[in-house]
């Protein structure tokens, strides 16, 4: 590849060499996911802390960047990965391609809600916390007469069929962590069930995790999954838009990670440092940002009714999150989504209208028979082609991270699963219809 | 078909000569190499180091078919594959639908205002991304303006943007300025003494134009349907802002960007999308062998332009305001958004305000700059390998040169992020002196978009030089010019209007491209227009910023467009004057 490479390098080289401006000393490169509106702030206090340095701030999807910064490794020209999902940071890690660093900041506890804030080998640390939440478009909830949604399972409710949105698992990472939070919570079957019966209802279902809090503001979906600061900095810039933390939600930390053989590594550590820092734990204050600060003395700087989760006992402290269990299926928890919910959304969402229809029917006029066919119908759209176990089996994991050893194809795996879930649903509409024919 | 095939036999006896006047001489050769190393560098060879994996065996690596066969197998894909087939063919319908009425009133008859209307009328490609969408969902969406007013006076909503209906409804809006532009070209290069012979034969009105017109412009015609086919055949962009996922692009394009998962479908997919884009090509090709589109003679400015009866002129203004509307509204959509404060479940905008402008102009110039030089060079690049390519296929009997065609065409189904990837892949390791990797100058972006924007001006040209009769270059070497010095007198001329259409379609096409943008900008003084508006409208706060930064592209490159078109009508003209 080099040596095509270099006849490049010449013929390109000589024509439009502009001369040395990557190579200077006093800046500091950052890929990040965060928009400008997070990362400007940031730019100028830091900059302002420490001056002659530079942040150049180089935006990209957390995808790219992960792919970016993995392709790139050879001749890597990057300081700093800064960006939300945790997962992100494990596959770099996993590859080698982040450096250990420990922060100096003070005050920092172990955990927040029962989610550790740093990387326990110290390959990132977390700077900004987060919760998954519900958001709605509150014009869109009066004139469809919607209630507001509590928890998780109202979204279940007959009356937020297609009215709701969420980013796939396998696009988001704090979505995926949303998922996990619920299989931990509930446990597999159930948490498959409640997420399954969720999904019924989705207006849609996005490939980016922006898309759900765009379609909301819009007033395209009435509720949206989203990530907390999408909803306030939405509420921020004057969007009807209104928040919930739900009873069972996990507060995740967005990360910052220095990457390895960096060009200018004591400047990726000021960084790091800068943002655990007291002073720039209260650039997450203002309001275009809104973002949940790691060091508990910060909230005493916040506006009122800013959500806490070191004294709110509701903010994530009720989950029991497991990074391990999460870890071994992450990969296995997001194609089952893809495949049994995502790629087959219109005969989940029939089969749900049907389930919907039917007891309604049963709600005014019971039959038994009846009863018992919705309550078969309602197990066929839960059934799943794994168990938890064989989810975190390394034979079926094996098959999705490209493994040095022949197994099963990712494909083939697809392909199963998709079948499975499509004739169950099937077989789930026709029982439901059949059911509504019995009620009537 | 049966006009041109006619108007082919009026010079059949020159065709019989071409054997030996044209053959390879030294001079083609060498560019036909060249250009072949140009695709084999900047195309084949980063694109060939990422979607190789498609042809290993997990595990082992090696070379294998077993994942074409999962593709078979997997019904996921093979519904994709008829989705996305049946959504190509529809949207190439409907975008025939708008662009037919748009092309022929403009250059048939005196129609004040058809430069205008032929520069509003290709502004629906410059869609730029994100806010394109968003304004687009504003207005037709399930709860966009339409449907809430629909909904409050008569109680029903129309799904615009439902399903794969929705699919086909924008892509057709958004990309039926290739036809548009291509069979206006054509239109106008047609030569007028072949209408007058028609009609002085006593062929008139819509028969003259069944029968002669619009064979004539055959070749124009094909190039933009073919385009818009294998466009939106190759299109992830649309689909997926429609939370339309299967169909086969946004099928690559999820696994290809999937972080941490090793899956070679994605890349299985590209090489199907690859095949395919190439098959539709082919087969336009094919669909034209054996029928000859050139005219000899090169009167005035094409087609005589009519003078219209007053209630013709009616219909027409009528049909041209309508069309104009519905293609344009995701810009009118844009141009609300972008003086909006807050725009949600509401028809109109709650107030309008200038903030949003004033917050982009300070920092937006530098992505001003970036893209109209990143745009024009990507532009030039298109319109000289363009001309190339067509002249060495059309004109010569080089052995193999249909495939510098198709690999250029090939760049077509090529999902951005895999050249992006590919281009890190090739151009990364290789260090300039100071130790700096090829891939971050911004050089390395203008190629990427020249590659990506390549066929759109290889069909202009190819389409153009079709046109032209060979005779014209026979005579003149049979007056003793030379190969270039025929070339550059006789056959650029005549080909101006083409080139100049390819250039524009690059250009302006390559001004709002982001995909493989996003993975080969490096810092933000190297950044175009549609990185600064990525990253605003990944924020609530952003999006209208984004929307004005959307609108300044717009403008931006309408100018661009409205100015050649000016150019394209004074040499036609001059052409007219000199006759």
């Amino acid at each position: 590849m080099l040596r095509h490479s270099a006849a490049a390098a010449a013929l390109i080289g000589a024509a439009l060499f502009t001369g040395a401006a990557f190579a200077q000393s006093g800046k500091v490169t950052v890929v990040t996911s965060f928009s400008k509106d997070v990362t400007d702030p940031f730019k100028q206090a830091f900059e302002k802390a420490h001056p002659g340095v530079t942040l150049d701030v180089q935006n990209r999807n957390t995808n790219a960047g992960v792919k970016f910064v993995e392709e790139t490794k050879a001749n890597n020209q990057v300081d700093v990965f800064w960006a939300s999902a945790p997962d992100a940071f494990e596959v770099l890690k996993g590859k080698g391609l982040l450096q250990a660093y420990k922060p100096k900041a003070e005050g920092i506890p172990e955990k927040i809600g029962s989610y550790p804030i740093n990387d326990p080998e110290g390959f990132y640390s977390g700077f900004a916390a987060s919760g998954y939440g519900i958001m709605w478009n509150d014009r869109y909830a009066k004139a469809n007469g919607l209630p507001e949604p509590k928890d998780w399972q109202d979204l279940a409710k007959p009356v937020y069929f297609d009215h709701v949105a969420m980013a796939a698992p396998s696009r988001s990472g704090t979505t995926h962590l949303t998922i996990e939070t619920i299989l931990q919570g509930e446990g597999w079957d159930k948490g498959w069930r409640i997420l399954k019966e969720i999904s019924g209802n989705f207006r849609q279902i996005t490939e980016r995790s922006f898309g759900v809090p765009e379609a909301v503001n819009s007033g395209q979906v009435g509720f949206g999954i989203v990530i907390d600061f999408f909803a306030f900095s939405s509420q921020a810039s004057g969007f009807p838009v209104k928040f919930a933390y739900p009873t069972v939600t996990t507060i995740v930390p967005a990360n910052v990670g220095v990457i390895a053989n960096a060009p200018n590594k004591a400047g990726a550590e000021a960084f790091v440092d800068y943002l655990v820092s007291a002073e720039g734990q209260e650039v997450l204050l203002e309001p275009s940002i809104r973002r949940l600060p790691v060091n508990p003395a910060v909230y005493a700087k916040a506006p009122e009714g800013y959500p806490n989760p070191f004294t709110d006992p509701s903010l994530g402290a009720r989950v029991k999150f497991d990074v391990n269990v999460s870890e071994k299926r992450t990969n296995v928890v997001d194609v089952l989504y893809d495949q049994t919910v995502t790629f087959q959304l219109d005969a989940l969402k029939a089969a749900t209208k049907a389930i919907h229809d039917a007891e309604a029917a049963l709600a005014k006029k019971d039959n038994a028979e009846a009863g018992a066919l919705v309550k078969e119908a309602r197990d066929l759209v839960a059934a799943m082609p794994v168990t938890e176990e064989q989810a975190a089996s390394p034979e079926i994991a094996g098959a999705f991270t490209g493994g040095k050893e022949k197994g099963a194809r990712q494909a083939e795996l697809e392909q199963q699963w998709a079948a499975f879930a499509k004739e169950r649903y099937q077989q789930a509409l026709a029982k439901a219809e059949q059911a509504l024919k019995l009620a009537r | 078909m049966a006009g041109a095939t006619t108007a082919g036999r009026a010079h059949a006896s020159s065709r019989s000569f071409r054997h030996f006047t044209i053959s390879a001489s030294p001079g083609q050769l060498a560019l036909a190499l060249g250009i072949a190393a140009f695709l084999a560098l900047f195309l084949v060879i980063p694109v060939g180091t990422v979607i190789y994996v498609a042809f290993t065996e997990k595990g082992t690596g090696e070379f294998t078919l077993v994942n074409f066969l999962d593709f078979a197998r997997t019904d996921l894909f093979i519904r994709s594959f008829w989705n996305s087939v049946y959504v190509s063919a529809m949207s190439v319908v409907v975008a025939s639908v708008f662009a037919l009425p748009l092309a022929y009133i403009t250059t048939r008859f005196e129609f004040r205002g058809a430069m205008l209307i032929q520069t509003l009328g290709f502004l629906p490609l410059i869609m730029p991304p994100f806010v394109g969408a968003v304004a687009m969902l504003l207005l037709f969406g399930r709860n966009g303006t339409v449907n809430l007013l629909l909904n409050d006076w008569f109680g029903f909503r129309i799904p615009f943007m439902e399903g794969l209906n929705g699919v086909i409804f924008v892509q057709a809006v958004h990309y039926f300025p290739f036809i548009l532009i291509n069979l206006s070209a054509a239109l106008r290069n047609i030569d007028r003494a072949m209408e007058e012979a028609a009609q002085n034969l006593g062929s008139s009105g819509f028969r003259l134009f069944r029968r002669i017109v619009f064979p004539l412009a055959m070749p124009g015609y094909i190039a933009g349907a073919s385009l818009v086919f294998v466009k939106v055949f190759d299109d992830l962009a649309t689909p997926l802002l429609l939370n339309v996922k299967d169909m086969l692009a946004p099928q690559a394009y999820l696994r290809v960007t999937s972080i941490g998962i090793a899956d070679p479908m994605g890349y299985v997919i590209s090489v199907v999308l690859i095949c395919m884009s190439i098959l539709a090509m082919w087969i336009s090709a094919r669909a034209m062998r054996g029928k000859d589109y050139a005219t000899v003679q090169r009167g005035g400015g094409g087609l005589s332009k009519r003078r219209m009866r007053p209630w013709e002129s009616a219909v027409a203004y009528g049909a041209v305001l309508l069309i104009l509307l519905l293609v344009l509204a995701p810009h009118i959509g844009l141009l609300l958004l972008s003086f909006a404060t807050i725009w949600s479940f509401s028809p109109l905008p709650d107030a309008y305000t200038l903030s949003h402008y004033g917050r982009v102009f300070g920092e937006s110039f530098v992505y001003v700059k970036n893209t109209l030089v990143y745009a024009s060079i990507a532009g030039l690049i298109d319109v000289v390998l363009g001309t190339a390519i067509a002249y060495l296929v059309l004109r010569t009997k080089l052995i193999g040169r249909e495939w510098l065609d198709w690999a250029a065409t090939a760049a077509l189904a090529i999902p951005g992020v895999v050249l992006g990837i590919g281009y890190l892949r090739t151009f990364y390791g290789v260090q300039l002196p100071d130790g700096t990797p090829l891939a971050t100058l911004w050089i390395t972006i203008v190629l990427a978009l020249a590659i990506r924007r390549l066929p759109y001006a290889l069909r202009a040209c190819y389409a153009a030089l079709q046109q032209i009769s060979v005779s014209l270059e026979e005579a003149a070497e049979n007056l003793g010019a030379t190969k270039v010095r025929t070339v550059r007198r006789i056959v650029l001329p005549l080909m101006a209007g083409g080139i100049l259409a390819g250039f524009v379609t690059s250009f302006a096409t390559a001004a709002v491209e982001l995909s493989a943008t996003l993975m080969l900008v490096q810092s933000n003084a190297d950044a175009p227009l549609a990185y600064g508006l990525y990253v605003f409208m990944q924020s609530a706060a952003g999006r209208g910023p984004g929307a004005a930064l959307g609108v300044i592209a717009v403008l931006l490159v309408a100018l661009c467009t409205f100015a050649s078109h000016l150019i394209i009508e004074k040499s036609q003209q001059a052409k007219g004057a000199g006759r």
